[in-house]
């Protein structure tokens, strides 16, 4: 049985080898792209298909002078027009998508979301014979728990949380998520302004998993983000990048790719992958339950995972990459950086966000903006305040009326 | 406080708030210029960001939705809005009363919630199957929502002035012979002229600034308010700064220009009754 196996493999690689040379001539596109001539690229072009791909902003190679359009090459490829639109957070698409308001052929949420939009049946299966590019992903960023067998997602990017550091600030490099608590850099420190990402900093520090198996196991977490509280300068996402350039702060937790890219901004910064364990995140390309054009769609995402293609979004976008061929291709700089591609023991550490339970969801959303709202007392009165100068303004405003009704009555 | 002192309290308080106005704008335009990503250092002059601005399809087909939507829901909006002034103009007292309210609802509102509502009222016309396979929501949902927060800016610009006006101007322009349509063209429309302009052009800058409300209502099509929003995980990109410096410029030109042709207009009536009534003071 075996030897029967081996022999029907070695006829269909002899096969293989005969053909390929006969149809399989690389296709150039443009001067830097070219894809594998084995595909049928064109084969839905006369179906004066658009494909609507709804990506993170400024998520894709094109767009600036220094970068290469890929959307273009692609309908010029397949005959395909994509209109090309993008959101700002995993929790948006997932909003527009749950509200009904718009219909998506590709999408690429974040691991997290992939596998509660998984669980809530708003992604199809993919057919991987029209992504035969999915061979190339590599095996450390398949089977992840949010798609076990990977029958919905093909990973885009990947990456990990670094803590960046500006060292002219700093009296020694810190190594750890609790270096984000020293008093000594209070007012100095910036932090993730968005539940997820902060909660995992915090629960990391106090040696917890980020993601949290009971409501109480969250409150404590919680306790550690309050006592932070006074040291923060501020909440932030994308500010980060000018705040940190800028010299405003000596400490930010960000994702891995675009600490790179602050570090080639302003060389005062470093960054490092804190001890404790860090979040590793895998953004993946999807199709939506709805998609109008799911062949299409498939074909889009195989182009995605060409080399050439997969290559001009890396270096664009600045996070890593899933597929080996394309590391093969990047500078030595990049390609050995411990910050983008880091070894062994920090993966070994490294945790993957997996789907909430909606109680747990819920109570860490209310947590986490009663969090932002203590010690600001302020702004409980403020409420009462504003309330009651408004219920003044309208009272004054009748009485006039009602004397201005009384004159004129004389 | 003797008089020198009082003028250069004016002026201090004047020069205050105007950099309050133009300040950030200001800035805005020096980092549009700005070499390097950075909106803290400025480390060199480059005019890249203008020339990678116009090879950016996608902030590009953003503008060109946002400026046609603006026009095309103004245009309809200040007709509708208009008409619906003169309706109003001739109810009761109580009527008007009545639908004026009504009318400033939206405005008052906050534009969430008129966002979400009218997104639902797409969605529940969708599952009514109108609206085919794509659904409903895109261009003509934008448009629809656009046009219903712009009417009630038209109401209360138009009204007002439609108040103001004698009503004995139309029965006089009747009593010369005017059919009614003739009446409302011939003389109330040019009466009224100057309010429908500023309700068009307040109806296009609302249009163009609006975020919420499109972003619930433009299913997979995208304006430039959204387009920068989803910018906000990586970083607004420099190129955001040379756009609105170039519309900024655009404005100011344009209303530059309105206003040296209104006061250059205004200077020749002037001189033409100027000299009529130095002929009439000759006979």
């Amino acid at each position: 049985m075996k030897r029967r196996l081996l022999a029907l493999l070695l006829a269909g690689a002899v096969l293989t080898g005969l053909c390929l040379p006969a149809f399989a001539q690389d296709i150039t596109v443009t001067d830097s792209i070219t894809v594998s001539g084995d595909y049928d690229w064109d084969r839905l072009a006369d179906e004066k298909i658009t494909l609507n791909v709804y990506n993170w902003g400024q998520y894709i190679s094109g767009g600036d002078s220094d970068s290469e359009d890929v959307l273009g090459p692609f309908e010029k490829l397949t005959g395909i027009r994509v209109n090309y639109t993008t959101y700002d957070s995993n929790e948006s698409l997932y909003a527009k998508l749950k509200s009904g308001g718009a219909s998506y052929d590709v999408i690429i949420p974040s691991e997290y979301m992939v596998g509660r939009m998984k669980n809530e049946g708003m992604l199809l299966p993919l057919d991987f014979d029209n992504i035969p590019n999915f061979s190339r992903i590599g095996e450390d960023y398949l089977g992840w728990d949010f798609d076990p067998d990977n029958t919905y997602s093909v990973p885009y990017t990947w990456g990990t949380t670094v803590l960046i550091y500006n060292t002219t600030m700093v009296e020694e490099p810190p190594t750890k998520w609790a270096d984000m608590w020293d008093v000594r850099y209070a007012n100095n420190i910036l932090m993730f302004n968005n539940s997820r990402d902060a909660y995992a900093i915090a629960a990391k520090k106090i040696g917890l998993s980020m993601n949290p198996s009971s409501v109480k196991e969250v409150s404590q977490v919680m306790e550690e983000l309050k006592e932070q509280k006074e040291m923060v300068q501020a909440y932030v996402m994308d500010e980060i990048f000018d705040k940190m350039e800028g010299g405003e702060a000596a400490l930010a937790p960000y994702y891995a790719g675009d600490a790179i890219t602050m570090m080639e901004e302003q060389p005062d910064l470093a960054c490092v992958h804190p001890e404790e364990g860090v979040n590793f995140f895998v953004d993946s390309m999807c199709i939506p339950a709805g998609a109008k054009n799911k062949e299409a769609a498939e074909i889009f995402i195989n182009y995605m995972c060409e080399p050439d293609v997969a290559l001009l979004n890396i270096d664009y976008i600045g996070y890593s990459t899933p597929i080996p061929e394309v590391w093969e291709m990047l500078d030595e700089e990049l390609k050995y950086s411990e910050i983008a591609y880091p070894g062994e023991e920090v993966m070994e550490r490294a945790e993957v966000f997996t789907v909430l339970p909606d109680e747990i969801n819920a109570a860490m959303d209310a947590q986490w903006s009663e969090m932002k709202s203590f010690d600001a007392e302020g702004s409980g009165w403020m409420v009462i305040v504003t309330l009651l100068l408004a219920l003044g303004l309208s009272v004054f405003n009748i009485w006039r009326k009602l004397r201005k009704k009384w004159r004129d009555n004389y | 406080m003797n008089k020198r002192q009082s003028i250069l309290l004016q002026r201090t308080y004047l020069i205050l708030v105007f950099c309050f106005m133009y300040l950030p704008i200001a800035v805005m335009i020096a980092f549009s210029f700005n070499e390097s990503k950075s909106r803290a250092l400025f480390t060199g002059f480059t005019l890249d960001w203008y020339k990678s601005l116009f090879h950016n399809d996608m902030i590009l087909s953003a503008l060109g939705l946002s400026l046609v939507l603006a026009l095309v829901s103004s245009v309809i909006a200040t007709v509708v809005g208009t008409l619906a002034t003169i309706g109003i103009n001739s109810m009761s007292r109580k009527g008007q009363l009545l639908v004026n309210n009504i009318s400033y609802v939206p405005v008052v509102n906050p534009e969430i919630i008129t966002g979400v509502s009218l997104m639902l009222l797409f969605v529940f016309v969708q599952d009514k199957g109108i609206g085919g396979d794509g659904g409903v929501f895109g261009w003509l949902t934008l448009l629809v929502a656009h046009i219903t927060f712009n009417v009630p800016y038209v109401i209360f610009n138009v009204g007002p002035k439609l108040r103001q006006l004698d009503p004995s101007i139309y029965n006089a322009a009747l009593d010369l012979g005017c059919t009614p349509r003739q009446a409302f063209f011939k003389v109330i429309v040019p009466q009224l002229t100057p309010a429908i302009l500023s309700a068009f052009l307040i109806c296009l800058t609302y249009s163009i600034d609006d975020f919420m409300i499109s972003y619930f209502n433009s299913g997979t099509m995208q304006t430039l308010p959204i387009a920068i929003y989803a910018m906000t995980r990586k970083k607004v990109s420099p190129e955001i700064n040379a756009l609105s410096a170039v519309m900024f410029v655009v404005i100011l030109a344009i209303i530059l220009i309105s206003n040296h042709l209104d006061s250059r207009q205004y200077r020749r009536t002037q001189s033409a009754v100027r000299s009529a009534m130095a002929e009439e003071g000759n006979k």
